[in-house]
């Protein structure tokens, strides 16, 4: 992890702690650090935040400071960025990322261009948080993974961790950061636990991870995938396969320069992504590894995304929608030419 | 106020208030500037000096220069894409503002922008926005952060969002609108009521054609003035500004006025009636101003003849000043994509690699 | 100060035209670089530095035809840049009048090839650095074979769908590392040809009949030249079969009524299962880093056919009774013999058992089946001579070999695998139960 921290001789310790935790304490740290940090959402105040990212700040630092806002994020939104032109630093949460459509054009046509149309004469330091993800039968307009809407757009900055030590430097990171910057979570992340040092942690925007090194495979994923991916690799270590695996944690901008020192080790690349097939992350990767260590690639680099549907209700059909361990291990056991050694 | 059937007065022999005489033949100037300026864009327009799009404040000279006698510098101006205007009311350099149409680095946005996106932070120009009703929420914003800031009061800064007619029917107009009447925040939204959205008639494109009742949902008080009126809307806007400041009350004023023109510099308006483009060319700011002060002593022919003739150096050289401007450097291209910089953010030009080969 | 000659780089070489020069007097050259391109009388080939340094002086011009041997630049460390324009181009003589023919495909006779090099020679591997287009090769596959100047044309994928893989070349390699043939030898009058012609490519003589080889056989060339990399040893049993004869017979007779049969050889492999079953350090292989013990006992038989030899699988053997295995048995040797083998018939093998005691072999070692630890060789039964209560009897005996993977099993633990074997044979209603 490329987490800055403060020099000191001693590691910081550490607590076992949730990414809703991390969040929430982070975000607490950060109104602390700074007054002109506010909180702006739907339901982020007296409900406590929809996914209780935002439980008792309300409390403790008063309405000016967590900003209760009706259901209208085009209005919030561009209201935040407009409060972050004249040097707030408004951290937005959109209730999930499906909503962020509603105020696409705040933040695609606003604040991506703000500094850039203005010849750098405005800034604009926000960040809007919103989890995105299926898997929880919430059906097709409530389980998207919008990431790339957002990725693929200049002047914005987008940020998916996948652990809370992760989510805790990098939302730091973005809080502090003077651009607006997209913050990916993701429902099902929310609960999983892991060390998380203490004290500010700072992490470095637009830098990847190696978050397990390996010698046959690379697995590049990012926020809930990450952990998929892991756990896959982990597994397959037991069969004789070694598995690196690349947190990606910037999804603009893109560490490109990790991710091809990983397949050039490794001859092998699988992208393991939650957002849907086509155009989606895992192109951009397998472009960039295509083009940047061609030449070291033993296999052609393969992906492992959601099926091209809107997410329906069933069970049994959005299990079959969405990526799982067992679809990147046979993929990953394909890409390397090797037989499951258990049924 | 039904200020859309108060009669026209050209015939006034004097001015309601205190106005300075000074003050009064500065207006004038000002408008003067603006026509000169909007007309000598055109004609840059078509020598092909100036891309893209090209709206122009051509008819609407009374309305601008109104509201920008109102502003306080302070205060925090945000506008659609017809923007030109009050740009140079907020004092930029009109050298600046040309060159700005131009696409040159001296331009008030170094060229990035173009006639609709004039910035100007000192002045507080707030930016022009071309996607109708994008300046809204942003504007909103900025007095949610004053409110957050600063006591009400005399002293306290306030935001005037300008917006068109055809803007009121959209989402975010009315999401903001009821931002501002929910938190009571210190802006005036002003509706310059030109009665076309580029070719659509209010009547046809709003329910409540009458715009400024459109605030009434969000317990936001509306107000429709005579746009024309350069004194109506300087004083409408200043009493609003000063609610605004004061009582953290937000206002929506609707302000009349005609497009003496196209949509923009490429259209020639074939849609609209002989009869209304009469009547927008009989109720032309400029030259009814101008007959009113002279009408009122305040100028003679030869004055305003001679403010015409400074404008048009001072326009001349706005001009001459945007010629001799560099063209930016593409090798600055991504300059300002990012404020803070940060690992591997994206420099490729078309064509180059996205990196090194490993 | 190195000189750079003109390679040999065919059987019928003599000259070679020097068509292009690919590199200039000044630039730095590293071992393996492409100096030039070369046409010989059969193709155009690349002329390889051998050496590190600067390219100081190119002695001969583009076009010009020069003799195996002679020196046509200078690499040095610099010091002695000749930048003398090459002397022009001489008319490019005809090439040899005669055109040696080709090897010819299938089993034509290579009559016709020239009488010169009368004696088999060694010839370096053709550096054919681009893939045809019809080959499946994996970038990563043709960096290597190119840095090694290996014709990637030559080999034989086991990627997906054939690709060939770094793996492929990395074998290959390992090959050519274990004979030294690899390095073209500095070409001389008279060729000598260099030891270990294990990767060497031997020209045919005027009789001998040339056979185009199978992918089969190109796969089991391959993969038994793998295998010799890798440390092995051989122990030796020797079984009394007397009452697996008779246990055979017995069975038979059972099975008679079902129409089945079962064969020596299934009770070998049945017996084989069953000890792997109890010996799961033997069904194993080497994993680079690791040892891997597989949970399946998947028993390969080797099946000679006409295009090669072929190991294909029994799943789960230990798990099969009898009956099952002779008759999937007989079925996968149908299909070898016909062709008609899946790549699931011929994958996941964890042991392998090869037996040639029915044409008379009295024993033999096999060759590893890589990545399987051992595979057991077993001869015919013969009659020995025993005395059994004072009398001399004739009891059958068969020799098993079994061929260890030094990495993954010491001697003791294979000879204790193979003792049980032995004994499970001896007492074969053990091998059913």
């Amino acid at each position: 992890m490329s987490i800055e921290a403060a020099p000191v001789t001693d590691p910081p310790a550490t607590r076992v702690i949730t990414y809703r935790q991390a969040l929430n304490e982070t975000l607490r740290a950060e109104l602390l650090h700074d007054e002109n940090v506010f909180l702006i959402g739907e339901e982020i105040g007296v409900f406590e935040g929809s996914y209780k990212i935002t439980a008792g700040l309300l409390t403790e630092f008063g309405p000016d400071r967590v900003v209760d806002a009706p259901i209208a994020e085009e209005g919030f939104v561009g209201a935040a960025l407009g409060a972050a032109m004249i040097g707030m630093r408004p951290v937005v949460e959109i209730m999930t990322i499906n909503f962020s459509l509603i105020a696409i054009d705040q933040i695609v046509n606003h604040a991506a261009k703000m500094r850039s149309m203005f010849g750098g004469q405005v800034a604009v330091p926000m960040v809007i948080r919103m989890p995105g993800g299926g898997g929880q039968q919430l059906a097709a307009t409530h389980s998207q993974n919008l990431e790339v809407w957002f990725a693929h757009i200049p002047g914005l900055k987008v940020l998916a961790p996948s652990t809370p030590a992760d989510a805790k430097a990098l939302l730091t990171a973005a809080i502090r950061d003077d651009d607006p910057v997209i913050f990916i979570e993701n429902l099902s992340l929310y609960s999983s636990k892991g060390e998380v040092p203490d004290g500010e942690q700072i992490a470095e925007i637009g830098k990847a991870a190696v978050v397990k090194e390996g010698t046959d495979l690379t697995i590049v994923s990012y926020s809930r995938g990450t952990t998929t991916a892991l756990e896959v690799a982990h597994k397959l270590e037991a069969e004789g396969l070694s598995i690196e695996v690349v947190d990606l944690r910037s999804l603009r901008p893109l560490d490109r320069e990790t991710i091809c020192a990983s397949v050039r080790k490794t001859g092998h690349a699988v992208v393991f992504e939650d957002d849907w097939l086509s155009y989606g992350i895992g192109a951009e990767i397998s472009a960039t590894i295509g083009e940047g260590v061609f030449d070291f690639l033993d296999a052609p680099v393969r992906r492992v995304a959601a099926a091209e549907v809107p997410l329906p209700y069933a069970k049994t059909l959005e299990l079959a929608a969405l990526p799982h361990a067992a679809e990147l291990a046979k993929v990953v056991r394909e890409v390397l030419n090797v037989a499951p050694l258990e049924k | 106020m039904a200020a859309k059937t108060r009669a026209r007065t050209a015939e006034v022999q004097a001015f309601p208030g205190d106005t300075p005489a000074d003050v009064l033949r500065g207006y004038y100037r000002s408008m003067s500037l603006i026509r000169n300026f909007e007309l000598r864009s055109s004609e840059m327009y078509a020598r092909a000096k100036i891309g893209g799009y090209c709206h122009l404040n051509l008819g609407e000279e009374a309305t601008v220069v109104g509201l920008m006698a109102a502003i306080n510098t302070g205060d925090y101006l945000f506008t659609g894409y017809r923007d030109h205007g009050y740009a140079l009311m907020r004092d930029l350099e009109p050298g600046r503002v040309m060159a700005e149409l131009f696409g040159k680095t001296t331009g008030v946005s170094g060229g990035r922008g173009g006639s609709m996106h004039m910035f100007d932070s000192q002045a507080r120009l707030f930016g022009g926005y071309g996607i109708v009703g994008g300046q809204i929420p942003p504007a909103t914003g900025v007095a949610l952060a004053i409110k957050q800031k600063q006591a009400s009061g005399p002293d306290s800064d306030a935001v005037m969002c300008l917006l068109g007619d055809g803007t009121t029917n959209i989402g975010a107009f009315h999401e903001a609108l009821n931002l501002a009447g929910l938190w009571n925040l210190p802006i005036v939204y002003v509706i310059v009521n030109n009665r076309l959205g580029m070719g659509t008639t209010v009547e046809a494109a709003s329910a409540e054609p009458d715009l400024y009742k459109r605030g009434a949902s969000y317990r936001i008080p509306g107000i429709r003035v005579d746009g024309d009126d350069v004194l109506a809307v300087r004083d409408a806007a200043a009493a609003a500004l000063e609610r605004a400041r004061t009582e953290r009350q937000p206002v929506l004023l609707e302000l009349m006025c005609y497009r003496l023109r196209g949509h923009s510099v490429v259209d020639p308006a074939r849609y609209r009636s002989p009869e209304d483009t009469t009547i927008a060319q009989k109720s032309d700011p400029v030259p009814v101003f101008r007959a009113q002060l002279i009408a009122a002593g305040i100028l003679d022919d030869a004055a305003a003849d001679a403010i015409d003739a400074e404008i048009d150096a001072i326009v001349d050289a706005a001009v001459e000043f945007g010629d001799a401007s560099p063209d930016p450097d593409p090798a600055d291209l991504f300059a300002y994509v990012y404020a803070t910089p940060v690992a591997n953010a994206p420099s490729a030009l078309p064509g180059d690699p996205v990196m090194e080969a490993l | 100060m190195p000189e750079v000659i003109m390679p040999r780089l065919s059987d019928t070489m003599e000259e070679g035209e020097l068509s292009r020069w690919l590199k200039n007097v000044g630039d730095t050259i590293h071992k393996g670089d492409v100096l030039a391109e070369i046409e010989t009388d059969k193709a155009t080939m690349d002329l390889e530095s051998f050496d590190d340094g600067i390219l100081e002086q190119l002695l001969v011009p583009a076009g010009a035809l020069v003799p195996i041997g002679q020196a046509v630049a200078v690499i040095g460390d610099g010091t002695h840049i000749v930048e003398a324009d090459a002397p022009a181009a001489p008319a490019a003589e005809a090439p040899a009048a005669e055109a040696p023919a080709k090897i010819a495909p299938a089993t034509k006779k290579a009559a016709e090839a020239p009488a010169t090099p009368a004696a088999p020679e060694a010839v370096p591997a053709a550096a054919a650095p681009v893939a045809p287009k019809d080959l499946r090769t994996s970038p990563l596959a043709r960096k290597i074979a190119k840095e090694h100047n290996i014709d990637i044309a030559t080999l034989t994928g086991t990627g997906p769908q054939g690709r060939i893989a770094r793996a492929d070349v990395e074998a290959r390699i390992t090959e050519l590392e274990a004979g030294t043939a690899a390095e073209p030898a500095a070409p001389a009058a008279s060729v000598v040809a260099p030891a270990a012609p294990a990767a060497a490519v031997i020209t045919p003589g005027a009789d001998d009949e040339v056979v185009a080889i199978s992918r089969i056989r190109k796969v089991t060339a391959r993969r038994l030249t793998e295998s010799q990399a890798v440390p092995h040893f051989f122990l030796t049993s020797v079984v009394d079969v007397e009452r697996l004869v008779a246990f055979r017979a017995e069975v038979n007779v059972s099975l008679a009524a079902l129409g089945q049969k079962v064969s020596i050889n299934d009770l070998f492999v049945r017996a084989a299962a069953v000890t792997l079953r109890q010996h799961p350090e033997v069904n194993a292989s080497w994993g680079g880093d690791a040892i891997l013990r597989h949970p399946h006992v998947n028993v390969g038989i080797a099946v000679a056919t006409d295009d090669g030899l072929l190991v294909p699988v029994i799943r789960d053997t230990d798990t099969k009774s009898l009956a099952t295995i002779a008759g999937e048995s007989v079925a996968l040797a149908g299909k070898a013999r016909t062709g008609s083998l899946g790549l699931a018939d011929m994958t996941g093998g964890t042991f392998s058992i090869s037996n040639l005691g029915m044409f008379g072999i009295d024993s033999f070692t096999a060759v590893l089946n890589p990545p399987e630890a051992a595979i057991l060789a077993i001869g015919a039964a013969t009659d020995v001579p025993v005395i059994r209560d004072g009398v001399l009897v004739a009891v059958p005996k068969v020799k098993i070999t079994l061929t260890v993977d030094h990495r993954v099993l010491d001697g003791a633990v294979a000879a204790g695998f193979l003792r049980d074997l032995t004994k499970l044979l001896e007492e074969p209603l053990r091998i059913v139960i």
